[in-house]
């Protein structure tokens, strides 16, 4: 599918394209192949699907986009792909996705996302929302976002030293079960 | 204010910058500007933290390992355990949400064994559990953001 070239071009490309005459012969250089190749590489990965978009990816907050709200909900298993479909289709919302539930702890398995720029405006949306993706026989949280601490593109490229030593750690040590749920929020033992 | 060039760089160039040796100047002749007007507003948007980057949005676990990850927090103590997980470079998004788990990031590494190791590392450094909720099915993730820029 992707081979070690394309991988180390997502790995310098990540943290974004050069504002340069010529970005992608800036690009090749530091990974010593022609321009024409960087451009074919991600033109091929984009078509492949791989790379979602392949453009300006905004602040939202710094552009007046303040009131964010990750919403959860419990839908029942038989209905997520249902609904999810249904919340997909509203214009108000840039994301929804099926998570597992975490027992009694958080038992949402269903998150969608409004940004928005004010609180009330979001919170009509979510309540025109539920009303029309037949959501309101089921729990949910609205979550605004408060601080954002950090923001930007995901690092995929870690050395291969990194890597190993990471495997060999996981193999002693595995949480991503969460198993202690009266635990949460305690420090750990 | 934005001008109305920055207004376009902004919303019009999400989902298909120009893959060609020139974009900067492609984008200019669409929009009748110079190239060196066009350079100069990416740069002004960039300093000024509008845009985080212009890049590739990858499809989730098509490469590596990823997942959204809570913490509940107490406040005191929040904007310390923040940092520590700041520093790690496989977290990409953190932030504070009104909720008994009031702190959210995603971290994304190369694979499983990484993403868990870095999980198992952040619960140590920082003293608390955390809850990972990995994604099962992506209904719609359209990254991009239609921007209102009239008001």
């Amino acid at each position: 599918m992707i081979d070690a070239i394309d991988y180390q071009l997502i790995a310098a490309v990540q943290a974004g394209l050069p504002i340069a005459a010529r970005p992608y012969e800036v690009i090749g250089e530091k990974l010593a192949i022609a321009e024409q190749e960087v451009i074919e590489r991600l033109a091929r990965l984009k078509s492949q699907g791989l790379i979602k978009r392949w453009g300006v990816v905004v602040k939202h907050r710094a552009l007046g986009y303040q009131a964010n709200a990750m919403i959860v909900m419990n839908v029942p298993d038989e209905r997520v792909g249902e609904i999810g479909a249904l919340i997909s289709l509203q214009p108000c919302v840039n994301l929804c996705y099926q998570r597992p539930r975490q027992g009694e702890v958080w038992p949402y398995s269903l998150y969608c996302m409004i940004h928005g720029k004010s609180r009330e405006v979001v919170l009509e949306q979510w309540a025109e929302l539920r009303h029309a993706c037949q959501l309101t026989d089921y729990a949910y949280e609205v979550l605004f976002s408060r601080r954002c601490f950090k923001q930007r593109g995901a690092i995929y490229a870690r050395n291969t030293a990194v890597r190993e030593k990471s495997r060999a750690e996981h193999r002693q040590h595995s949480p991503v079960e969460f198993q202690n749920q009266s635990g949460f929020g305690l420090p750990a033992v | 204010m934005l001008a109305p060039l920055h207004k376009r760089l902004l919303n019009d160039y999400q989902q298909d910058f120009p893959l060609s040796p020139t974009p900067y100047r492609d984008i200019a002749e669409q929009l009748g500007v110079s190239e060196e007007e066009v350079l100069d507003a990416f740069y002004e948007l960039s300093e000024q933290q509008m845009i985080s980057r212009i890049g590739p949005v990858i499809a989730p676990n098509s490469i590596g390992s990823s997942a959204l990850v809570a913490m509940a927090v107490p406040e005191a103590d929040l904007a310390r355990v923040a940092e520590l997980v700041n520093a790690y470079p496989e977290v990409n998004h953190n932030y504070e949400r009104e909720n008994r788990f009031n702190l959210w990031f995603v971290a994304v590494a190369d694979d499983e064994g990484h993403l868990y190791s870095v999980i198992a590392d952040i619960e140590a450094k920082t003293g608390y559990k955390t809850m990972l909720l990995p994604m099962l099915a992506d209904y719609f993730i359209n990254l991009g953001f239609e921007l209102n820029l009239h008001d």
